[in-house]
């Protein structure tokens, strides 16, 4: 069984048609690279992924589970990072990752929270408010509360958007790293992460998928990953 | 590591909601702004508009007098941020992406904001301490009096929660809220009897009149613990509750 099913995928706002007809589904051990320029699709689909966007038609799948028929029990195989890694700014890193362990209901939240700071080496701003840290510990924080309850589905919208070359680095040691246990869906438009992180690539362009392959395929196409991004998405 | 299953969540969600929900009051500034506005006023009014000493009697209805317009003010000022500080921070999309329904939520923060409105209340209780020594009060009618201003601040809480989830602009959601339960106030002083006497003939205003916040409020501070006014706050209560739940459903 796959761990993320995508079945035929719709949704519009008003006239616009953000996602049309988009069916895909991601294995464990599979790191998908979500390609596509800004506005194709990339978001809405993740959106409609997690349970926030209702789709106008088709249905995601968590852990096999109707993430619309059973929200909750989806939503707990799920850890998902929005675009920018939104928290509760006035709370403290410890304090917003603890609230999200006791709102998971999380056996040990104290173990859990620990492990995280740990991995997501975020122990020395723990005890700040996150509106004070930098974006870099931002996105970190963002991530951490996705991994807090090491779910088997990982969907991360532009974990890496504002990072410096070091903190990419870091976000995608760590995601190697946990890679093997999950499936995860890590959309991008920096190209040059599909080659250092990605098992697979799905580009989407004005609302469909364009491309659905391996990393090897996607490569073979041409030297100059720009030309074949833009080719594929004209 | 490895996935262990997730365990059957129950209370957990909801109970973590509404500790996070009362202690973010607290985070900021604003809870002891709130606390000191809202007693300052709660026993100014009484005493120096109220005439409460003198009076000479040793009831609080002088000062229960005041408390739906201190409601209608006060109560969105604490309920803005319930829904529209999750969407200017972006936050709304965790929140409902995380394994709690919506419903559990909206109940966490209402329930997390009628317990912070309760506890501006109880602050206020040396103002019935003050006329227990002064004189010999009818202790029943004071502790009716507290539960009918506990039920209207959480009708005007039910009425900012559904402002708080239109708009991911605190003031915007404070100011219409404000609005709409400054409006039940006014009803009730017969503000728009003309008006509507127009609309639904004289026998119509007298119905409407009961829609008036002090109108329900007044046999609570008279000791008389009725049906209908409890019923009329909590509805309203509730029917603000499950409005914004619903709105924010359905974003």
């Amino acid at each position: 069984m796959p761990l993320i099913e995508a079945q035929h995928l719709s949704k519009s706002f008003g006239a616009l048609r953000a996602v049309h007809d988009v069916s895909f589904s991601v294995d464990r051990g599979e790191v998908v690279g979500f390609l596509g320029p800004n506005g194709a699709g990339k978001s809405t689909t993740m959106k409609m992924l997690t349970g926030h966007l209702r789709a106008d038609a088709g249905a995601a799948l968590i852990a096999g589970l109707d993430v619309a028929e059973e929200a909750v029990r989806a939503k707990q195989h799920l850890g998902y990072s929005p675009e920018g890694a939104p928290a509760y700014g006035e709370m403290t890193v410890r304090e917003f990752l603890r609230f999200a362990a006791d709102l998971r209901g999380l056996a040990d939240p104290a173990a859990s929270v620990r492990r995280t700071l740990a991995l997501c080496r975020l122990e020395e701003v723990a005890a700040q408010g996150i509106d004070t840290l930098s974006k870099g510990y931002r996105m970190r924080v963002g991530f951490a509360q996705a991994v807090l309850h090491d779910p088997e589905v990982l969907i991360l919208d532009e974990p890496t958007d504002g990072l410096d070359p070091n903190q990419k680095h870091e976000v995608r040691r760590i995601l190697k790293e946990m890679a093997a246990t999950k499936a995860v869906i890590v959309s991008t438009h920096i190209l040059e992460e599909v080659g250092e992180l990605c098992t697979r690539v799905i580009v989407i362009a004005k609302g469909e998928v364009r491309c659905d392959e391996s990393r090897e395929k996607f490569l073979a196409r041409g030297a100059d990953l720009n030309a074949v991004f833009r080719q594929l998405t004209a | 590591m490895t996935s262990p299953a997730p365990a059957a969540p129950g209370l957990k969600p909801f109970a973590a909601m509404l500790r996070r929900e009362f202690a973010g009051y607290f985070r900021t500034p604003l809870a002891y702004v709130f606390l000191a506005v809202f007693n300052a006023f709660a026993v100014s009014l009484a005493f120096f508009v109220g005439g409460l000493y003198e009076s000479g009697v040793a009831s609080l209805d002088r000062f229960f007098l005041y408390h739906p317009w201190l409601w209608a003010f006060l109560a969105p000022a604490a309920g803005a941020r319930l829904w529209a500080e999750e969407r200017r921070q972006g936050t709304l999309e965790l929140l409902l992406t995380w394994p709690i329904t919506v419903w559990q939520a909206a109940l966490g923060k209402f329930l997390a904001a009628w317990l912070f409105l309760a506890c501006a209340l109880l602050m206020t209780l040396p103002v019935a301490f003050t006329v227990g020594w002064l004189g010999d009060p009818d202790w029943g009618v004071i502790v009716s009096g507290y539960a009918g201003s506990l039920l209207c601040a959480g009708a005007c809480l039910g009425v900012a929660a559904v402002a708080s989830a239109l708009t991911r602009s605190q003031v915007i959601a404070f100011v219409t809220g404000f609005l709409a339960c400054f409006l039940l106030v006014l009803v009730g002083y017969g503000v728009f009897d003309e008006l509507l006497a127009g609309l639904f003939g004289p026998a119509g205003i007298d119905e409407i009149r009961r829609l008036g916040l002090w109108r329900n409020l007044e046999p609570f501070t008279l000791g008389l613990l009725d049906v209908r006014p409890t019923a009329y706050f909590l509805s309203v209560a509730f029917a603000g509750l499950g409005l914004s739940t619903i709105i924010i459903e359905r974003r």
